[in-house]
């Protein structure tokens, strides 16, 4: 994938002509306001997390003196500790791992074996479930979710963590077509070889195109992982007792106690978002190639 | 020897013609076997909840007592209903204003990325970071960013002698206010336009050149034709997500100041889970979907005039 991505990106450069004599200035100034509008966007993208960071070291007062000042007066690095411990965040935490790592799991399993049935097998009505699974993805969520909570409540499993994970484990339309696109990039030749040599499909699939499909199944599990860390209506409409709370129910349960808190709450936030922005900034090029490949930018 | 057990199989099964091959009918079942978990899940998740909404929409379902079948009363409160109307003009207001702004925004950071300047990949997550962190880590950021006296836009407002609304607090202000904010994470579709644009083919902006193109002309006689059905995508698939996210508004608004910003998602959510009338919230729900399925439809009905496909023969 990023053999194909590099070699594009050769392919497209510009074949420049020699620059004329006035271009020269011409080009200058062009870049020179490129690079001015890029930089000033930037400030923008960037300064509500610097917001974010200056508020959660501010002391209360700081928070509301007016006019508000950028800089805290005193860095209260106590403000982290301080609000991690006013609720049971080391609970909630656990439980949001549990949820999203088994979400990432199941994603993977799930998605995989069925993006391989639809990239390489072939049958008779293939094309119709395709389609329907494609369709999947413009329900909208508000369809579904009355009929989803009454068929887990049937089930008993209100306020367990199942019903936020259990889905996971039946394939996600968009992880399915995102891995079937990559699947169907690797040649089939593999495959035909590996079938004369008497291989099994499941063979084919653990021994052959798994392997060779390691950027795709990162791609899934960062997205997998990322969607589920902040997911917060399906906690908010299954999970009922504190003690299973996730992360982000946790955050909302300490915002409605501590709503002027603001230095506590964005300390707790950003606590939070740790774990998004590190695999977000170990995987870049992942995340942008599995953007590029489905062309859909996460959900 | 299971493959010798098959063979056996076939070879005693007398004459009659099989529409498939051995093999081949082997890959079908392989197939519907692979694709089994999904197929589960659809019926269990998708499907059947569709099915059930558009039946529970005909009851009065309250979870308390057992429903009983109301016909149409559902749907003719509905029409009665204030609140559905002030809900589907947030949702379509916010949905139209979003997609549209985000469109030209995240447009226009991709054409500025796409200038081959040094460091683009630093630019490039730069814009993009925002997209990524979601959920109400960020409600509560805005909250705070959009607060009327310590809030960081009216902040900066006032250093220009501005002074700001309340963002959240003036039902007039407050639609914007949440567009603004969904602006933020406009990086995830540049990230799509950019690629798109670094997949248009040079020789064609060269022809233009020959012909004596401007970079104005070549931007809408290339450029925009050969993006146009990435942005058609992205008009489609960002319209539905945004009539479906509320819970940023759950918690940054409830809905207020108002009813301003009710979106019709957080109305379906208090109907069914603070009212407990199922019934009545399965009934919005399945308007909801129509309405998608109508306005999914104008779109590919209007994409015909301006979505250009490479390889269709100019009539």
């Amino acid at each position: 994938m990023s053999a194909n991505l590099q070699q594009r990106t050769v392919v497209t450069a510009p074949a420049r002509r020699q620059p004329l004599f006035g271009m020269r200035h011409q080009r200058l100034a062009q870049r020179v306001i490129v690079y001015a509008l890029l930089l000033a966007l930037s400030v923008l993208f960037i300064l509500p997390f610097m917001w974010m960071v200056s508020t959660s070291l501010k002391s209360s007062e700081d928070v509301f003196t007016y006019p508000p000042s950028f800089f805290p007066t005193t860095f209260l690095w106590q403000n982290y500790p301080r609000g991690w411990t006013i609720l049971p965040f080391n609970t909630f935490l656990i439980n949001s791992l549990i949820v999203t790592f088994a979400n990432v799991i199941g994603n993977l399993i799930s998605c995989s074996l069925v993006a391989f049935g639809f990239a390489r097998l072939r049958a008779r009505g293939r094309d119709i479930l395709f389609l329907a699974l494609l369709a999947t993805l413009m329900i909208p969520r508000e369809v579904t979710i009355v009929p989803r909570f009454l068929l887990f409540s049937q089930m008993g499993l209100v306020n367990t963590l199942w019903p936020l994970i259990l889905p996971a484990w039946f394939g996600y339309a968009f992880f399915i077509f995102l891995l079937r696109q990559f699947f169907m990039t690797i040649p089939t030749e593999l495959d035909d070889a590996a079938r004369i040599d008497g291989a099994s499909s499941l063979r084919i699939f653990f021994e052959i195109i798994l392997p060779l499909s390691k950027p795709a199944l990162a791609t899934v599990a960062i997205f997998a992982f990322i969607g589920n860390w902040s997911n917060l209506l399906d906690p908010l409409i299954y999970i009922r007792s504190q003690d299973l709370y996730t992360l982000a129910l946790g955050l909302n349960l300490f915002r409605g106690q501590n709503f002027t808190q603001f230095n506590l709450l964005m300390a707790v936030s950003i606590i939070t978002l740790i774990p998004v922005l590190t695999v977000f900034f170990l995987s870049q090029r992942l995340f942008v190639q599995g953007v590029t490949l489905t062309g859909m930018g996460g959900r | 020897m299971a493959l010798q057990q098959q063979i056996d199989r076939t070879a005693a099964r007398p004459v009659g013609k099989p529409k498939l091959g051995k093999l081949a009918r082997r890959e079908e079942r392989e197939f519907y076997l692979f694709i089994s978990l999904w197929i589960i899940g659809f019926i269990a998740f998708d499907a059947g909840p569709i099915l059930a909404s558009f039946v529970i929409s005909f009851t009065n379902w309250s979870m308390m007592t057992p429903p009983n079948w109301t016909g149409l009363q559902n749907y003719q409160r509905l029409i009665a209903d204030p609140l559905f109307y002030t809900a589907m003009w947030n949702s379509l207001y916010f949905g139209v204003g979003s997609v549209g702004l985000g469109l030209i925004v995240s447009f226009l950071l991709a054409l500025l990325l796409n200038q081959k300047v040094l460091g683009i990949s630093i630019f490039r997550t730069i814009f993009y970071l925002p997209s990524v962190v979601s959920g109400i880590a960020v409600a509560i950021l805005w909250i705070m960013i959009l607060h009327q006296d310590f809030g960081l836009i009216n902040t900066v407002l006032s250093w220009f002698g501005v002074k700001g609304p309340g963002w959240l607090v003036q039902p007039q202000w407050a639609k914007p206010a949440l567009i603004l904010m969904s602006l933020w994470g406009a990086g995830g579709s540049m990230v799509i336009y950019l690629a798109g644009l670094q997949s248009v083919p040079q020789h064609l902006y060269e022809a233009a050149s020959i012909d004596g193109a401007g970079p104005w002309m070549k931007f809408w006689n290339v450029t925009v034709p050969m993006m146009s059905p990435v942005i058609f995508y992205n008009l489609i698939v960002g319209f539905i997500a945004s009539l479906q996210g509320f819970v940023l508004v759950l918690i940054m608004t409830n809905g207020g100041p108002a009813n301003a910003t009710l979106m019709f998602g957080l109305y379906i959510y208090r109907v069914a889970f603070q009212f407990f009338q199922m019934g009545y919230a399965s009934a919005l729900a399945w308007v909801l979907l129509v309405v998608i399925m109508i306005i999914t439809a104008l779109q590919f009905l209007g994409a015909k005039y301006w979505v250009f496909y490479e390889g269709e023969t100019a009539r």
